[in-house]
């Protein structure tokens, strides 16, 4: 490719960014001191490089063969790395040969009060570069083959969305939850906010349009158990636990749990409601078929009962069962694991008040559900009668960053509105009040539904946190404050409805370990940039969807499952994946085997050959972070474009 | 100053009557303060306007009688107008006002204005110091 140039000259070319660099470091300066520099062949300027006119000099450059290779002197090279890399290759030098000077971030933001200084800093800086640049490789990508199968772990709204549509555009997937059915926390709602529509309604279909898809393998009560591998070629252990029952033979026909003597409370319910100790989620699940809750169980406690075994007429129940681990092999994984509620035990002043008619709003979905435990008829949790004065209390636990989380859980006005005008539809002459910090309703009618809330069902609204709560025989006193009249407000409360904050649901932190993937201090998955790539994450292959990245509504957790599988399909639409080749590599002369590579490396990239003592690099799995290099005693371990005798000769060039 | 609210607090016939007399569903009210801010005499109530309609939002009427500013208002409707959720203030105002009148209660006895007063005082002023509660 390259002909007469000489492979350690470089051409410089100085980026304005409009004032951006310009107005700090002194471009025409900087031109003078680099001209002659020893390599340099020319040094050009240009208003925007990114642009197409400094993009075509920058390809003429490429093009001349002068020289062998460029420096840009721009912005971070997260930004344009690519843009220039790209335009090299078309240009046909070795994108490789390209480097980014970093003088907009590193020099110009941050030192716009000293100008003198940022220009020699801005020098300093092009100088080092062009010192690696010299003795760049040209190095070629390496390629990968790609798995054509996806996992989508949790099976909520979010998931099976995603599922649904990656597995309709010809993908196998894996839909994998912890709980014996899919549907997830939207299979609990009552009805949805701000249409009214019955909740169970509208997701039954797409829970048996999941069933039936047969590019779908469900995979319920099941936990991610390891995840090993790379983007395209992810191997996943997967555990499928014991259910105790032989689902191959179960039909779901619920004589087991008919028979079946031990209740407990219902986790589905919120406890409001019991369940058999031999159970079915709820009577739409898919797939419908009972599990042994081994904790509550008569027979795994006491050696006896088997009530179950004498009921199934399909002799589908087998205490003998044991948790099995599945390998798969996946190309992509998508997580949509969900949230919880933050715990209302946590709100310390709140807590002499709590009694059974203290509830959270989850637990009200199900009090409003018509398959709920009370067929949807509100009714006191501690003695059945119906609560005629109802307050609802927004924010409990969110927007507190003092004692509890500093986010605003965003659903929580929306829900506590449509519970507010449910229970006035149930009970007409009920009265409910909502105390509320501000009204949150930025949505496609969401607004329209809260004043009707307001105006039509006369919600009284009031505007204050509530202090405190205590009982009064049955009643449940809230102590609050209307700050608009700038009264304290007392409520003598049959029932209350706490909006508890959303927290990603549990497990999250070490499922995040084993995905390698982050999570912010609030516990939810990271994105990778949080405007424009809101469904990856950093570690390549794995997507983001739902309430597990951050609090979102319906609405927004199925365009979000939409956007994630966008990228999925995007991602396995190609034969073979590029990675970049700026990998580690062992120089076998040096190494001694000593493996503190392999214990640096978090991609589980480096492997040490025992009986010959050499550590050996997989450039499929490295990600070029430099970890082993450091931790290299014998400066064994080097990375393509990154040579230790590379940052040797930067450091000369500027001290 | 402590209220304790409940259904009846807030259906209670002052807040009813209110509503009925000045058709206005001042539950509407999001209190944006738009009425208040553009009020010509706000500045010269005990409460302003805006405060006139969450007192009847949490059932405290009593409160608001007690008051001057439904008597300084001057029906300019100002303020219904400028309201973007077309709560009619003006007529609300003036149904409290007549929520006070229809008790036809004198606030002064006509045996104590002087004849020299008498005399002067144009008669519609007369007539509000029988029947209105100024201060």
């Amino acid at each position: 490719m390259i002909k007469s140039a000489r492979l350690n000259s470089v051409g410089v070319f100085v980026c304005h960014c409009g004032i951006n660099i310009a107005s700090t470091v002194d471009i025409e300066e900087v031109k003078r001191q680099l001209a002659g520099y020893p390599g340099v062949e020319f040094v050009k300027d240009y208003q925007y490089m990114c642009s197409e006119p400094g993009q075509l000099l920058f390809k003429e450059a490429c093009r001349s063969e002068t020289v062998g290779g460029v420096v840009v002197a721009s912005c971070s090279p997260r930004l344009h790395e690519t843009t220039f890399r790209r335009a090299a290759a078309e240009a046909g030098m070795n994108p490789y040969r390209v480097e980014i000077a970093n003088i907009r971030e590193q020099c110009s933001w941050v030192h716009h009060d000293e100008k003198e200084k940022a220009t020699i800093k801005a020098v300093d800086i092009i100088k080092s570069v062009i010192e690696r640049s010299k003795r760049n490789e040209s190095l070629s990508s390496v390629s990968i083959k790609t798995v054509k199968k996806v996992l989508v772990v949790g099976a909520g709204i979010s998931g099976m969305q995603a599922a649904l549509n990656i597995a309709n555009s010809g993908i196998e997937t894996y839909l994998l939850d912890r709980e014996p059915s899919i549907g997830g926390r939207m299979a609990q709602l009552s009805e949805t906010f701000p249409t009214l529509d019955c909740s169970q309604c509208i997701l039954t279909p797409r829970m048996v349009e999941v069933g039936q898809n047969k590019r779908i393998t469900l995979m319920t009560y099941s936990e991610v158990e390891e995840v090993s591998g790379y983007v395209g070629n992810f191997k996943v252990k997967v555990r499928r636990k014991a259910a105790y029952v032989d689902w191959d033979k179960c039909t779901g026909c619920g004589l087991c749990s008919e028979k079946c003597p031990k209740k407990v409370p219902s986790e589905f319910d919120r406890s409001l409601g019991r369940r058999k100790a031999i159970y079915s989620q709820f009577p739409q699940a898919v797939p419908n078929k009972t599990v042994i809750d081994r904790e509550s169980c008569l027979y795994f406690k006491t050696g006896k009962c088997r009530l179950c075994v004498e009921a199934c007429p399909l002799g589908a129940i087998d205490f003998e069962q044991e948790d099995r681990i599945e390998e798969i092999e996946v190309g992509a994984i998508v997580v949509a694991t969900g949230y919880d509620l933050y715990e209302k035990e946590k709100i310390e002043e709140y807590r002499i008040g709590y009694c059974e008619d203290v509830i959270d709003g989850l637990a009200f979905e199900r009090l409003l559900s018509s398959s709920g435990p009370t067929q949807g008829r509100v009714l006191r949790p501690s003695d059945g009668t119906v609560p005629k004065e109802v307050v609802f209390i927004q924010c409990v636990g969110s927007r507190d960053p003092d004692h509890h989380l500093p986010y605003c859980s965003r659903i929580c006005c929306m829900y506590t509105a449509k519970h507010a005008m449910l229970y006035k539809h149930r009970v007409p002459d009920g009265q409910p009040y909502v105390f509320y910090m501000d009204i949150r309703s930025g949505g496609k009618n969401y607004e329209e539904f809260v004043q009707r809330t307001i105006e039509e069902e006369r919600v009284l609204y009031i505007r204050g946190r509530v202090a405190r709560l205590y009982r009064d025989g049955k009643k449940v006193v809230v102590v609050g404050a209307d700050t608009i009249s700038g009264k304290k407000i007392e409520i003598r409360a049959d029932m209350v409805v706490l909006a508890m904050a959303m927290r990603p649901s549990g497990g999250i932190g070490e499922l995040s370990k084993k995905l390698k993937i982050q999570v912010d201090q609030n516990g939810f998955l990271s994105e990778a940039h949080p405007k424009l790539r809101p469904v990856e994450t950093l570690t390549r292959g794995v997507f983001l969807a739902g309430c597990a990245q951050a609090p979102k509504d319906i609405t927004d957790t199925v365009s979000q499952a939409g956007a994630a599988a966008s990228m999925v399909l995007e991602l396995l639409s190609n034969e073979e994946l590029t990675h970049s080749p700026t990998t580690a590599w062992v120089d076998e002369e040096l190494c001694a085997g000593c493996g503190q590579c392999v214990a640096q490396c978090a991609y589980g990239a480096i492997e040490l050959d025992t009986r010959r003592k050499k550590a050996h690099v997989n450039d499929i799995l490295c990600q070029g972070c430099g970890a082993c290099v450091a931790a290299c005693p014998s400066a064994a371990v080097n990375q393509r474009n990154f040579s230790i005798s590379q940052y040797y000769s930067m450091i000369e060039s500027i001290v | 100053m402590n209220v304790t609210l409940s259904s009846s607090e807030l259906k209670k016939e002052g807040i009813e009557k209110t509503a009925q007399l000045s058709g206005a569903n001042f539950f509407s009210c999001y209190q944006c303060g738009k009425c208040t801010a553009g009020c010509p005499a706000s500045e010269f109530m005990d409460i302003p306007p805006h405060e006139v309609i969450r007192l009847l939002q949490i059932g405290q009427i009593e409160e608001i009688l007690e008051k001057n500013s439904i008597w300084i208002c001057a029906s300019c409707i100002t303020c219904a107008v400028r309201c973007p959720k077309g709560v009619d203030l003006a007529k609300i105002m003036e149904a409290l006002r007549q929520i006070v009148l229809r008790k036809n209660v004198n606030y002064v006895h006509p045996s104590s204005v002087s004849k020299e007063e008498l005399r002067t005082l144009p008669q519609i002023a007369l007539i509000a110091n029988f029947r209105k509660l100024t201060g």
